[in-house]
C-alpha cells in the first residue's frame, strides 16, 4: 500500500498545471468555477469553446486509447488531470457524457463504422452528448421503458416514439442515446434497443424544465417518429438493456476525483465565509465543518481504493457506496452552507431570483440524492448485490 | 500510487484472520471475560510466541519483525472482529509508539527486547478529566531523584502491566507545558494499581496511584529535560489509529453477523431480510464500515511516512483524528443497529452482538471520542490563517 504518485505523474501533474494556467485565462476567465451539475445552463457557448480548445490541445478523451485520439492515459493519470482540473478551476465538462459514457461505450461494443463515424467527433469536443434513459414511468424502474422503435423495411430506417425526461443539457446536445423498445411484446429488460439519435431533426422536440432554482438544467425530450439509421444502434435490436448497463458502468471512474475537487472548492468557500461572518465560533457549526471535512476526506481515500482496484478483483464494495455516500455528504454540505450563511441565507443576489452560488448548491443538492439512482434504489442495490440479501418481490405491471 | 494491500500484507491479514477466528470464538471471549486480567495467559503466550504479532511494528534493528503500521491495522482490524481479549492493543498499540517516538536507542534496545520477550507494557496518560487527555501526575524533582505522584486513570490493561510509560507534568506546570514521559516498572515501591470494574468486560482498565514513586533521570524516556506534550499527541495519533483499526474490524462484524440473522429470521412468512426497511439499514452499515475502512488504510499508510520522518505530525495529526472520528461512530452506529436488526434477542446475552455494542462504546470515548477529534480538526480548518 503506498500514496505517492511516481517521479514521472508528477512530471504529469506539472505539464496539467501549466497548460491550465496559461489557456484557462482571458476569454475564458469567466467559466472558472462555473458549469457543472446545479450551473450546467451558464455560460454556454464559452464552455463549447473551451471544450474545442482542450480538444485541440490533446486534453479530451485521455483515457482513451491512442487509435481514438487518446492518450492512453494510466488511471494515476487520470486521477491527477481530473485533480488538477478542478484545482485550477476548470468549468464543468460540457462535453463530459460523451467522454465518458458514450465514447467508452463505443470503444468496447460499437462497431467500426461506428467508431469512426462518432468517436473522432466526441474526441476533439465538437459533438455533446446527452442521455436518454429516463421516462415518465420509467424512473426508479428503468427498464419500463415504453419509447419504442419500429423498423420501417421500405425506407430501411428505425422510427423512434415516445418521451424521455430529465434529460440534461438536451438542448445543447448533438446527440441522444436512447434505450427504446424494439420488441413491443416483451417486458421489463428484454427487447430494447440502444440507439443514437442526432437531436437535429424534426421528430425530435425539447422542453426545458424549471427546476426549483429557477433555472432549467434538464429537459423533456419528445420523439415523434424521429429516425435512426440501421447502423446507429449499438448491438442487436434486444441487447439494449446490456449495452445500457455497461455503460453505466463506465460512470463510476475517475471523473469522481475532478468531482471532489469541485466539492473541496464548494468546502473552502464556506470555510472561508465562516472565518468571515463569526460562524467559526459556533461550537455546533465547528462540529458540522469538521464532520464535513471528514467526509471529503474519506471520500477521496474510499475513490482512491476503488482506482487501485479491489482486493479480490471483483465489483468492490467500497465502489457500490460511491453514489450513496457522495450524494449524502454533499446534501448535508448544502445545509451546512445555508446554516454557516445564516440569516443572510435567505436574502437573494438580486431579482427575480438570482441565487448566489451557495444558495444554488443548496436547492440542486437535494438533486443529488435522487438522479443516477435514487439513495433508496442505492441501499437496495447494496443489500441484494453486496450483502446478497432478497430482492423485495414485484408488483404485477 | 496503490491504495490496496500488497500480496504480503494479504497474507498477513489472512493469517491473523484464520488464527483469531479460532481462538476468540464467542466461548472463549466469554471465558476470558471472567478471568481476572481479563484474558486468558495462556493465548497471550501463544500469540507472543508463536504469532510474535508484539514485534510487528518494531523496527528490524531492534530485533522486531520491522514491518509497518498498514500490517499492524490488518491484524488489529481481525482482533476487532472477534473481540479478541488479549493485551496486545496495550503493548503493540500504546507502549510501542511511545518507545518508538520518544526513547533513546538504548531505551529503545532494552524496553522493546522485554515487549519482544512477550512482557505486557501499556500507557498512563488520562487524569480525572475523561475528555481530552489532562495529565494528573506530578513529577517533582528533589535531592533524590524524581518523585511521582498522583492518579492515572483509564490505563489499558494496567493490571496485569510488567512496565508502564507514564505521562507526568512538572509541579506547578499547566496545559501544554512541562509533560514529561516516563518508564515505570509496575511492581515498583510507590505505585499502587487498581482494576476499574468495566462495562466492556472484554477490555480491563486500571487506575494507577502513584505515591512519592521515586525515578532516576535514566528512566525519563529521551533522557532530555523538555517538553514532551507534542511527543505525547503524536503517540496517541499512532496508538488512535491502531483503536480505529479494530473498530474497522467491529464494525464489519457487526454488520456481517446481523445480515447473517436476518437472512435466518422469517416473520410474514419471508426472511426479514427482505424487507427494504431492514435492507436499507445494512447498507447504511456497509458504507459506514467501507468508509471507515477507507480512513483507516489512509491513517496507517500516513503512520508509516510519520515513522520514517517523511511527514509532519500535523499530518499525523489530522489523518489520526479523521479515522479516529469516522471510525468510532461507524462502529457504534453498526453494533447499534445491529441490536436492532436482532430484534428481542439482541438485548440477551446469549447474542454477541450486545458484547459489540460495549465495545464499541468503549473504544469510542478511548483516546477521544468523535467530537473530540472533530473540534481539534475544526482548529486546524478554522483558528489557522492558511487554507489549506
Amino acid at each position: 500500500m503506498k500514496l505517492r504518485f511516481s517521479a514521472a505523474d508528477e512530471a504529469f501533474r506539472v505539464e496539467v498545471a501549466d497548460w491550465l494556467r496559461d489557456n484557462l485565462c482571458g476569454e475564458f476567465d469567466v467559466i472558472r468555477f462555473r458549469g457543472g451539475p446545479g450551473d450546467e445552463h451558464s455560460f454556454v457557448d464559452e464552455r463549447k469553446a473551451w471544450e474545442r480548445k482542450l480538444g485541440d490541445a490533446g486534453w479530451t478523451c485521455i483515457g482513451w486509447p491512442k487509435e481514438w485520439g487518446g492518450r492512453a492515459a494510466s488511471i494515476e493519470q487520470q486521477v491527477i488531470f481530473n485533480e488538477e482540473y478542478a484545482r485550477a478551476g476548470g468549468p464543468g465538462r460540457i462535453g463530459h457524457i460523451g467522454e465518458t459514457l458514450m465514447g467508452p461505450t463505443l470503444i468496447a461494443y460499437g462497431s467500426d463504422a461506428q467508431k469512426a463515424n462518432y468517436l473522432p467527433s466526441i474526441r476533439s469536443g465538437d459533438a455533446i452528448w446527452c442521455q436518454g434513459y429516463s421516462e415518465p414511468s420509467a424512473g426508479s424502474d428503468l427498464a419500463n421503458v415504453k419509447t419504442k422503435a419500429v423498423f420501417d423495411e421500405a425506407a430501411q430506417v428505425w422510427h423512434i416514439s415516445g418521451q424521455k425526461v430529465w434529460t440534461s443539457l438536451a438542448h445543447e446536445s448533438h446527440y441522444c442515446f436512447v434505450v427504446a423498445r424494439t420488441d413491443l411484446q416483451a417486458k421489463g429488460h428484454k427487447g430494447l434497443g440502444f440507439f443514437m439519435v442526432a437531436m437535429d431533426q424534426p421528430g425530435v422536440t425539447i422542453r426545458p424544465i424549471e427546476q426549483l432554482t429557477g433555472t432549467s438544467e434538464f429537459n423533456e425530450v419528445f420523439f415523434d417518429n424521429a429516425i435512426c439509421t440501421p447502423g446507429d444502434i449499438v448491438g442487436q435490436p434486444g441487447e439494449g438493456w446490456q449495452v445500457a448497463m455497461a455503460l453505466l458502468g463506465f460512470e463510476r471512474g475517475v471523473s469522481t476525483l475532478g468531482q471532489q475537487m469541485l466539492f473541496q472548492n464548494e468546502f473552502n468557500d464556506i470555510v472561508r465565509l465562516a472565518k468571515a461572518n463569526g460562524a467559526d465560533r459556533d461550537p455546533v457549526l465547528r462540529q458540522r465543518i469538521a464532520e464535513a471535512h471528514i467526509g471529503l476526506r474519506i471520500m477521496r481515500y474510499n475513490t482512491l481504493r476503488v482506482l487501485s482496484g479491489s482486493d479480490e478483483g471483483e465489483l468492490s464494495a467500497e465502489g457500490m457506496i460511491y453514489k450513496l455516500y457522495w450524494s449524502s455528504w454533499h446534501r448535508n454540505l448544502g445545509k451546512l452552507a445555508m446554516d454557516v450563511m445564516g440569516a443572510d441565507s435567505e436574502i437573494l443576489s438580486a431579482q427575480p431570483y438570482e441565487l448566489n452560488r451557495l444558495q444554488s448548491m443548496f436547492l440542486f443538492t437535494r438533486a443529488d440524492t435522487i438522479y443516477g439512482g435514487t439513495n433508496q434504489i442505492q441501499r437496495n442495490l447494496i443489500a441484494e448485490r453486496a450483502l446478497g440479501m432478497p430482492r423485495e418481490p414485484r408488483g404485477n405491471s | 500510487m496503490e491504495f490496496k494491500f500488497t500480496d504480503e500484507q494479504l497474507m498477513i491479514r489472512d493469517t491473523a484472520e484464520a488464527f483469531v477466528s479460532e481462538v476468540s470464538t464467542s466461548a472463549a471471549v466469554r471465558s476470558a471475560m471472567a478471568l481476572p486480567d481479563g484474558y486468558s495467559a495462556d493465548l497471550w503466550q501463544q500469540i507472543s510466541t508463536e504469532m510474535y504479532w508484539q514485534a510487528l511494528s518494531i523496527p528490524e534493528a531492534m530485533d522486531g519483525l520491522g514491518l509497518g503500521y498498514v500490517e499492524l491495522a490488518a491484524t488489529l482490524e481481525q482482533t476487532g472482529r472477534f473481540l479478541l481479549c488479549s493485551p496486545l492493543v496495550a503493548t503493540v498499540a500504546l507502549a510501542v509508539p511511545a518507545i518508538r517516538v520518544a526513547a533513546t536507542e538504548a531505551q529503545q534496545q532494552a524496553y522493546l527486547g522485554r515487549i519482544l520477550a512477550g512482557q505486557v507494557a501499556t500507557l498512563a496518560y488520562a487524569g480525572r478529566q475523561t475528555h481530552g487527555n489532562a495529565i494528573d501526575v506530578r513529577a517533582t524533582s528533589t535531592d533524590q531523584g524524581i518523585h511521582l505522584n498522583g492518579i492515572s486513570r483509564h490505563v489499558l490493561n494496567g493490571q496485569s502491566a510488567d512496565f508502564v510509560v507514564v505521562a507526568a507534568r512538572e509541579i506547578f506546570a499547566d496545559g501544554e507545558e512541562g509533560v514529561s514521559l516516563w518508564f515505570v516498572d509496575c511492581d515498583s515501591h510507590g505505585v499502587a494499581i487498581k482494576a476499574l470494574p468495566t462495562m466492556d468486560q472484554t477490555r480491563r482498565l486500571a487506575e494507577m496511584q502513584f505515591d512519592n514513586l521515586l525515578l532516576t533521570p535514566t528512566q525519563r524516556l529521551g533522557g532530555i529535560a523538555q517538553c514532551q506534550r507534542h511527543l505525547l499527541d503524536s503517540i496517541l495519533d499512532l496508538a488512535a489509529i491502531a483503536v480505529a483499526a479494530e473498530q474497522v474490524g467491529g464494525a464489519q462484524q457487526a454488520l456481517d453477523i446481523s445480515v447473517a440473522y436476518v437472512k435466518e429470521r422469517v416473520q410474514f412468512g419471508r426472511t426479514i431480510a427482505s424487507y427494504q426497511a431492514i435492507k436499507h439499514k445494512c447498507a447504511d452499515m456497509m458504507l459506514k464500515a467501507e468508509s471507515a475502512r477507507s480512513s483507516l488504510y489512509y491513517a496507517a499508510c500516513i503512520a508509516d511516512e510519520f515513522l520514517l520522518g517523511t511527514i509532519s505530525a500535523a499530518a499525523l495529526a489530522e489523518a489520526a483524528s479523521i479515522t479516529k472520528a469516522y471510525s468510532s461512530e461507524a462502529f457504534f452506529f453498526n453494533a447499534g443497529c445491529g441490536i436492532q436488526l436482532h430484534g428481542g434477542v439482541g438485548i440477551t446475552a446469549e447474542y454477541d452482538i450486545q458484547l459489540y455494542f460495549k465495545r464499541a462504546n468503549a473504544l469510542q470515548s478511548f483516546l477521544g471520542n468523535a467530537s473530540y477529534h472533530r473540534e481539534r480538526l475544526a482548529k486546524q480548518l478554522l483558528d489557522s490563517e492558511v487554507l489549506s
